[in-house]
């Protein structure tokens, strides 16, 4: 029997980067809000201090902070007439666990989308026409455009403090920074980070072939800053711990370093941690949420009640939570009819791996999650596609997040696994060796997408999620276009081998590529094509947001998701106290 | 479910300053300020010492020194496997959470996938590790004569283990290339990983290839490319020649 708690204005579910900055907007605007968190509470001081965070094998290799799968996880097949079985150890992708969810173990690179790709259908459309679109692609365009959210990504950038170098100020291009990005308002809040050896080679050798190279956007800060909500950050020291670790130095932003030491001190916040919602309530007609039900690790199931529902989860979990509390029509891959766990989509990456000459010293060790020098030229719609046979395209970057040797140990091609020979090239290899990266976009089809799954359960007796995904022609073609390119870089780098590792099928859970698990509720203009408004509320139930998780991405973009989950949540945010407050209900 | 986790966790003391309280088990209800720091709330590990085998027999752990020992054998550059620590390491976290698949999805049906569906065995690593020592134990009496994989010729040893590896030579009941597959990956982890784990002894792994180890700042080194980093490694635990002599 569910023990009933006191009613609450706002139930959020999930307490990562869109669920605490929700909930100070909210709380700070008066009402009482209560966060529900699947995960433990997470510190800084008590859970990563520098003292015991460097280390790869509890953090990296077995994935202390991030979700294990008896908890939950998720079934996985490529194809429809295949059977899904359960992802039994996360490799693939990486859901986090606990407060501040991926925004604590995520490297920091904090990217917006192009101008052109809120309008991707539209906009390649018209420059190449139908045909160009591959007949099963349910790419759509956004229901709001790069403008429309400006002000919000540069909230976000306010309150992470990000590095970086402005390349489009106010339509003004800027030398040094990403020509294609679409205008910003203000120049970054801090300055870009100092660059290691390699990507500054390849900034270098990208700009003797007359690619535009510019810093990285980091959210791992080149100095220290006091972000929008008082809070202060301190400056990186390249520990190269960065991805998959809490930063011990309050330099990596994240909802602990930027948002919780305000959040906690509004008297009308509360966290609940490890209490896992298992459904939003809704009254009879089915379209009104009356709350939410968790248990927490005694077992004691709980009902609380609220005005609005906010999910908050990592995209995946928002997704599940609708199939599970049945809100909205199930996709139905056959027919293409329903809408909740449409339009699952994905990152296409490749890399390039060289050798540079013997006796070179790259020092990888010393890196930082986001630091790193990037090529904008190949991704989106930056560069011309008519006869490539392909839409889409990818940052191309040098990297340098860390030098950690139980995953990084480059070798030259050929190198036995094992024995005299690896070892004598795993020392050679140390120093000169290096991977450069391509990050694609995934765009959406008709049978790639998210279902609950007939057979396996999780620890409550829920259904998984299944997960059907594989790679499609376009983006595999895309792929191997932007490799080559990248390879280009490689060798006027003057890299003595050069390895190029386009992406190629089947997609494969046993292998770390992303963790940019998007879609499947998707905002749109149209009920029929999506599950929330232009403001991230549900078409169905009013009074529930989805307020920016990558769950509402249409198609993924070839970019990290965060920037434009940030922003998202901050024009969500907005929505409801401008709007929603003064009366509740259907926005559109 | 606190009894998965990879490390135990905190203990937790009621403040003054922040409403806290447990609710059961592990969930927490905090509201009014951030939990303070207090002693003893953080979880850190707890330093692996050779000593009585944890989880491995005593044949087991000889005939796991031997093979850590071609996978990583002395040279030069490094002393071999057994002598950096990888048994005490493969060991240790095999009696551990790693071991039992603490964490992991372990439901049932197992049925058997596609490569990129991942491992779908109904076996724990532990588990896998015993199965797969006695199977490689049994082919080599078998084609030995009586042998064990001890006391084979290096050279033999060699050629068996890059059987296992390319999935040429067959154990019985066991899936053998992913069963050489999750030695040589344990060992790797012995080899590089903090020495606070029972592997990477007196730092042998990382001063091979030149990792500083936890060192948390390279900020006077960023601007230095191409420049060799001066300091020795570091582990969680510090190093020796910090201690008093």
């Amino acid at each position: 029997m569910a023990q009933k708690l006191p009613h609450k204005n706002v139930v959020i579910v999930g307490l990562g980067w869109t669920g605490s900055i929700l909930a100070y907007e909210l709380a700070s605007a008066g009402l009482d809000v209560v966060a529900i968190e699947r995960g433990p509470w997470r510190d800084t001081a008590a859970d990563f201090p520098p003292s015991t965070s460097p280390d790869e094998l509890r953090y990296a290799t077995r994935l202390d902070l991030f979700l294990r799968p008896a908890q939950d996880t998720l079934t996985f097949r490529n194809k429809m007439n295949e059977t899904a079985l359960p992802i039994r150890s996360f490799i693939g992708f990486l859901p986090g666990n606990g407060v501040g969810g991926a925004g604590l173990h995520w490297n920091g690179q904090l990217w917006r989308f192009l101008p052109s790709d809120f309008k991707l259908r539209s906009h390649l459309t018209q420059r190449y026409g139908a045909s160009a679109l591959a007949a099963d692609t349910t790419i759509q365009d956004w229901p709001v455009s790069y403008d429309d959210l400006e002000p919000f990504y540069q909230k976000f950038d306010a309150l992470c403090g990000t590095s970086g170098k402005a390349g489009n100020l106010k339509g003004k291009i800027q030398v040094g920074g990403n020509p294609f990005e679409g205008a910003r308002a203000a120049e970054y809040p801090t300055p870009p980070l100092k660059q290691p050896y390699a990507p500054t080679l390849f900034g270098k050798a990208a700009s003797s072939l007359g690619y535009h190279p510019f810093p990285q956007p980091s959210c791992n800060l080149s100095e220290p800053y006091t972000n929008s909500l008082g809070v202060k950050m301190g400056q990186c020291t390249f520990c190269g711990f960065c991805e998959r670790f809490g930063c011990g130095n309050y330099s990596k932003s994240s909802p602990q370093a930027c948002v919780l030491p305000a959040l906690m001190r509004l008297p009308n916040f509360t966290a609940r941690t490890e209490s896992e919602v298992l459904r939003v309530n809704l009254d009879s007609t089915g379209k009104k949420a009356t709350g939410v039900t968790f248990v927490d690790t005694s077992g004691q199931e709980f009902e609380q009640p609220a005005d609005m529902v906010l999910l908050c989860a990592f995209g995946l979990f928002n997704v599940r939570l609708m199939l599970l509390s049945g809100i909205g029509t199930p996709y139905d891959p056959t027919t293409g009819k329903g809408v909740v766990g449409r339009n699952y989509a994905y990152q296409t990456t490749s890399g390039v791996s060289i050798m540079m000459k013997k006796g070179t010293r790259l020092n990888p060790f010393i890196s930082s999650g986001a630091g790193g020098v990037v090529i904008d030229d190949f991704n989106g719609d930056n560069f011309d596609h008519a006869g490539l046979g392909f839409v889409g395209g990818a940052a191309l970057s040098a990297t340098q997040s860390n030098g950690r040797p139980i995953s990084t140990r480059p070798v030259a091609p050929g190198t036995p696994a094992w024995g005299a020979a690896w070892k004598k090239a795993t020392v050679e290899g140390y120093q000169r060796g290096y991977g450069l990266g391509t990050q694609g976009s995934s765009y959406s089809y008709k049978d790639c997408y998210l279902d609950l799954d007939p057979t396996y359960k999780d620890r409550f007796g829920r259904p998984l999620m299944r997960l059907t995904f594989d790679f499609h022609e376009n983006e595999l073609k895309m792929s191997a276009y932007v490799t080559e390119k990248l390879a280009g870089i490689a060798r006027a780098m003057d890299a003595e081998i050069v390895t190029p590792h386009p992406r190629t099928g089947p997609y494969t859970i046993t292998q770390y590529q992303s963790t940019h698990n998007t879609g499947g509720t998707v905002m749109g203009s149209d009920p029929s094509d999506s599950v929330v408004n232009r403001y991230c509320q549900s078409w169905d139930v009013p009074n529930l947001f989805i307020p920016g998780g990558a769950s509402v991405f249409p198609q993924n973009h070839g970019y990290n998701p965060t920037g434009t989950v940030g922003a998202l949540a901050y024009w969500t945010a907005d929505a409801i106290k401008q709007r929603y407050l003064k009366n509740p209900g259907a926005l559109l | 479910m606190p009894g998965d986790l990879y490390f135990s966790r905190r203990g937790f003391l009621l403040s003054s300053a922040a409403m806290l309280m447990w609710t059961e088990a592990g969930a927490e209800v905090i509201s009014g300020a951030l939990p303070p720091w207090v002693a003893g709330r953080s979880s850190v590990p707890t330093p692996v010492l050779p000593g009585p085998w944890r989880f491995f027999t005593a044949a087991e752990a000889t005939m796991v020194g031997a093979i850590v020992d071609r996978l990583i054998p002395a040279d030069d550059l490094s002393p071999g496997g057994k002598d950096a620590g990888c048994v005490v390491f493969i060991d240790a976290q095999l009696a551990g959470p790693f071991g039992k698949a603490g964490g992991q999805y372990v439901k049932a049906p197992f049925l058997p996938g596609l490569p990129q569906q991942g491992y779908q065995g109904e076996d724990t690593p532990a588990g896998r590790y015993r199965k797969g020592l006695r199977a490689l134990d049994e082919l080599v009496a078998t084609r030995f004569s009586g042998k064990s994989f001890v006391t084979l010729d290096p050279k033999d040893q060699d050629a068996l283990l890059k059987g296992l590896e390319a999935g040429t030579i067959p154990l019985q009941g066991v899936d053998a290339k992913r069963f050489f597959a999750l030695v040589l990956q344990n060992t790797m982890e012995g080899f590089f990983a903090d020495p606070i784990y029972g592997g990477n002894k007196n730092m042998v792994g990382w001063k091979m290839i030149g990792f500083p180890g936890a060192r948390y700042d390279y900020r006077d080194w960023i601007d230095r490319h191409n420049e060799a980093y001066p300091l020795p490694p570091l582990s969680i635990m510090g190093r020796s020649a910090w201690n008093v002599q």
